[in-house]
């Protein structure tokens, strides 16, 4: 059974345990940091191939305010924006990838994390009737849910999913309008 | 050998950690939204109960009394923290949909518990199998829950979809988790543990 306390064999037990185990997860983390960069790398790089046309060469990543961005560029003029958008949605942060034309066109959607309902707002990443309507929505049509006089189709019972998913959007849309302004008075 | 056996056992049913001794039930409840997310979530609690019950086994004789809480939650919150640097670098999307429930595993009940009332006292190996007999018990409790709420809330099983359109919304909520749990509960407890 336990040894009998006392202020030295206390203290000791006390500093080498959390010696043994700094070590333990300081080996750990370098043994994994090069894992975890890479595949934080592949799904951000996965996700901006996605939301983009082929071809062209990309930026490295650039802030505006709260969000980053990366520019596209093909023939040496910026064709395309991949802007990574966070809202909070139902369970938490939602976190998409957002590609939009300089004039204001999204050209695709992808996300990158969610805590969203397993079954309701978690259909988000896969109902394809609400995914596929992000491919080319134009700039005319209104960045809101039907339910609040938009023109995006919202998820079944899961409307503040689908608020805050066109909410991010919106915040991608707003900002590449700003930034292609300021490029065309250059 | 036959004590053996019953170590291991006995966190299966007679003793299981989430039907009858009712511990960890905030990861069961909040990380039981479908199955796989229920099985993921026992694995990654069999994974610290085990290796922190060998640990502590191991160290508990020159542990002095006074600091041996201290102590056990130092060993557990260091396999905790390597369970999810492994989990980020090579299961990033299983690591994504357990979120926050990952770093809690260190204040769960259940693995406090076992190296509180078991690992302390006993030796290395009944440890270990300790730990696997009510890692794999709440393996079980949690994909049971899972697949109940997963089938009942939208029709699927393992996101296998069997019927088509939502099913009842609510057993994917909250309030789900408690109907489901409070009845399994009653059923466990009726038909099983003799």
């Amino acid at each position: 059974m336990a040894a009998k306390s006392n202020l030295l064999n206390m203290v000791l037990c006390l500093t080498l345990t959390c010696l043994a185990c700094s070590a333990v997860l300081g080996g750990i983390y370098a043994m994994t940091k090069e894992p975890i960069d890479q595949t934080n790398a592949k799904i951000l790089s996965d996700s901006i191939k996605a939301v983009l046309p082929e071809g062209g060469e990309l930026s490295g990543a650039k802030t505006e305010g709260d969000l980053e961005y990366y520019e596209y560029n093909a023939g040496g003029a910026v064709t395309a924006y991949a802007v990574k958008s966070t809202t909070s949605g139902f369970g938490g942060p939602l976190t998409l990838m957002v590609g939009v034309l300089p004039d204001g066109t999204v050209y695709n959607t992808s996300v990158l994390s969610h805590t969203e309902t397993p079954g309701l707002g978690a259909k988000c990443t896969t109902d394809p009737v609400f995914t596929e309507q992000w491919k080319n929505f134009g700039p005319e049509k209104i960045l809101a849910v039907k339910k609040d006089h938009g023109d995006v189709d919202a998820i079944t019972a899961s409307t503040i999913t689908s608020r805050a998913y066109t909410e991010a959007v919106k915040q991608a849309v707003d900002l590449v309008k700003s930034l292609a302004k300021e490029d065309g008075n250059e | 050998m036959n004590n053996r056996l019953q170590t291991f056992t006995r966190g299966l049913v007679k003793e299981n950690p989430t039907y009858v001794l009712l511990l960890g039930l905030c990861p069961t409840l909040a990380t039981t939204t479908s199955a796989i997310n229920g099985l993921s979530m026992g694995l990654a609690t069999l994974f610290v109960l085990v290796l922190s019950n060998m640990a502590i086994s191991a160290i508990a004789r020159f542990v002095p009394d006074k600091v041996h809480i201290p102590v056990y939650i130092v060993v557990i919150a260091t396999f905790v923290t390597v369970l999810q640097l492994l989990m980020q670098a090579y299961t990033p999307a299983i690591y994504s949909a357990l979120g926050v429930f990952i770093p809690l595993i260190v204040v769960n009940c259940i693995v406090l518990g076992r190296a509180e009332a078991f690992a302390g006292k006993n030796g290395i190996l009944d440890s270990a199998l300790d730990g696997l007999g009510v890692g794999a018990g709440f393996i079980i409790s949690l994909t049971v829950l899972g697949m109940v709420r997963e089938i009942l809330g939208t029709g699927s099983v393992f996101g296998w979809k069997f019927i088509s359109g939502d099913g009842i919304l609510a057993f994917v909520m909250a309030p789900g988790a408690f109907l489901c749990m409070g009845y399994l509960m009653v059923l466990f407890n009726k038909y099983l543990k003799k």
